[in-house]
């Protein structure tokens, strides 16, 4: 433990994790907002690295990360976050947390250094400390020339930048990204993602990334948490929901459609019509061998294939499973 | 793509214990409203009457012929009123953009992210507002005691009235108490620091100009509950030891002050929180 209670400064030593203890565990998590449920009986964890924390708007995802803040009471169940319980611990995770909210949010009156040095003293570092890393991670984030202005004339961008800077300026062990590319441009959107992927990968930072973007937690992320309707639709590696071995076909025949269809679904075939004559169907094994036995198949059944083309399986097409899209 | 990579690096030094937030807040927050020029120029002006009530205890000291000004118990209770209009313009100033500031900034959740409670940051935000408002109430009645000993060269006028020792200190908190809390209050129930100023002032105006309508048409003062600055000055009366203004009960005068506190306490810990939700 960094923090003592007995009121005295301590040093610091960064912890370790297991890569296979969770840094964050949900127990039959509910969370009500009046009549509706923002989080039913969600159960799961997070490994340590960068977790992708996925769903359509309303899923849940910002309600999740701010009970595991401590900012929303839970209804039921319970929430640990680096080995400590949320309920009893919360002053004690949030320490050793840092939180980029969605919304636009800084602390007014204050240019960009002073700003991320004075949350890195409200996270209980020295102020020199403070700082000084204020120094650092605001050119790690690329506001190091812009750091003396105040943050109300700053860009969408920058303040989502910012954000990042005030949540990581305290050196947390796990960081909580909600949305962090909302409003930026393509541009910058690349470039936040980069120092989301450098934190998680080469600073050994653990984060739980929410977002709504496919290709933002595909892009950063190594495991992935997909929500839906306040519940856990899907969780696992991405690499392992993605589907390693097998591959998504994409075929249109003409002849006797239904009964070769009956044929595919019979053979052990995943088939979703995605067209009104457009079929992907996921074909398991062997990834060079799907296209052999798809149009041995439809020689067998006497349809022409007059479209064939392999698709490799997304995040969009894991998303899209879990929530029940396709 | 350039990762802007030119320092981050872990962590390895010391780290405060938690619960000390409300100092790192008081301190910046304190620190900001005195770079402030316009409220230097305010600070100035609330000392003048300390000022004007030294050199009246300087010439009463040491002229004969001016002994007829020599301070007397009720002169502290006179320049804590009047300091009260210093009160009302140092709250407006500093109170009225602590809480909802953030709030437009949407800065709750960030310092409620970090390791403080809630009550931590009221804590720290009231430690701002009542900081400044000891400097112009408690400080300056306390320092015109200490400049009437060191003026007359005794402590003969301290040992007689030892009592306005802790009627200076239990009346500059009752009023300091009162002007902050409502006034935090009030900040955290809008994004508006000027809507919150014009609430503070209507608040104060109204309850006062409620209270003499009322005591016009009935012509009994003993309504003087309705109006927290009537409440205060029947309180600060009986703590001065002096004839109550208002036919209105200690008692009552003490509750509606408790009440005021209380219920300004209980708005803050509904209205602080790290997410706002809308059922």
């Amino acid at each position: 433990m960094p923090e003592s209670n007995s009121g005295v400064a301590v040093p610091f030593a960064p912890p370790t994790w297991d890569s296979a203890t969770p840094v964050v565990i949900c127990e039959h998590l509910s969370v009500r907002y009046g009549k509706s449920w923002a989080l039913n009986d969600v159960t799961a964890s997070f490994l340590p690295g960068a977790v992708g924390l996925l769903g359509p708007n309303g899923a849940g995802k910002s309600t999740l990360l701010k009970s595991l803040l401590g900012f929303v009471i839970p209804d039921k169940g319970s929430m640990t976050v680096l080995g400590m319980e949320v309920a009893t611990s919360p002053l004690e995770i949030r320490a050793r947390i840092g939180y980029m909210p969605e919304s636009d949010s800084h602390i007014p009156g204050m240019n960009a250094v002073s700003f991320v040095g004075y949350c890195g003293q409200l996270s209980g570092l020295p102020a020199t400390d403070a700082m000084q890393r204020a120094h650092e991670v605001l050119y790690y984030v690329g506001l190091g020339e812009a750091r003396y202005r105040n943050i109300e004339t700053y860009s969408t961008g920058m303040k989502q930048r910012i954000k990042l800077a005030q949540a990581i300026v305290h050196d947390p062990d796990l960081l909580f990204l909600d949305e962090p590319t909302n409003g930026m441009d393509p541009k910058g959107r690349d470039e936040m993602l980069e120092l989301i992927h450098d934190l998680a990968h080469n600073k050994n930072v653990n984060l739980i990334l929410s977002s709504h973007l496919l290709p933002d937690v595909e892009y950063t992320c190594d495991h992935v948490v997909v929500m839906d309707k306040g519940a856990i639709a899907t969780a696992g590696p991405i690499k392992a929901l993605k589907g390693t071995t097998g591959r998504v076909y994409e075929l249109r025949v003409k002849g006797d459609e239904t009964r070769f269809l009956e044929t595919l679904r019979s053979a052990g075939f995943d088939v979703k019509n995605t067209d009104e004559d457009i079929m992907r169907v996921f074909v398991p094994g062997v990834d060079d061998e799907g296209a052999k036995v798809l149009f041995d198949l439809a020689a067998r059944e006497r349809v022409q294939v007059r479209h064939l083309r392999p698709s490799v399986p997304t995040l969009e097409d894991v998303f899209a499973r879990a929530v029940g899209e396709v | 793509m350039p990762i802007h990579d030119q320092g981050y690096r872990r962590y390895g030094g010391t780290r405060a214990a938690v619960g000390r937030a409300w100092q790192v807040m008081a301190r910046a927050g304190v620190m900001s409203i005195v770079s402030k020029r316009q409220f230097l120029a305010l600070m100035l002006f609330a000392w003048a009457p300390f000022v004007v009530r030294a050199v009246q205890i300087y010439v009463a000291s040491n002229f004969q012929q001016a002994s007829f000004l020599a301070p007397k118990g009720e002169t502290f209770r006179e320049f804590l009123d009047q300091q009260g209009a210093f009160v009302f313009f140092v709250t407006i100033y500093v109170g009225a953009g602590l809480i909802a500031n953030d709030r437009r900034a949407n800065a709750l959740q960030l310092y409620l992210s970090k390791p403080m409670t809630r009550a931590e940051y009221i804590a720290g935000k009231l430690a701002i507002l009542f900081l400044f408002l000891v400097t112009v109430t408690f400080l300056p009645a306390m320092t015109l005691l200490l400049t009437q000993a060191i003026f007359a060269g005794s402590f003969t006028f301290v040992r007689n009235n030892l009592y306005l020792l802790p009627a200076i200190t239990l009346f500059s908190l009752a009023q300091v108490l009162v002007a902050s809390t409502t006034m935090l209050a009030l900040s955290s129930m809008s994004k508006s620091s000027r809507f919150v100023a014009v609430m503070y002032a209507g608040l104060f105006f109204f309850t006062t100009a409620l209270f003499n309508a009322i005591r016009g048409i009935t012509g009994k003062s003993s309504f003087a509950w309705l109006s927290p600055g009537a409440a205060l000055e029947q309180l600060g009366d009986v703590i001065f030891r002096l004839e109550p203004r208002y036919q209105l009960s200690p008692a009552l005068a003490g509750l509606t002050v408790l009440v005021l506190i209380a219920g300004s306490l209980f708005i803050l810990d509904r209205r602080v929180r790290g997410v706002e939700i809308v059922t």
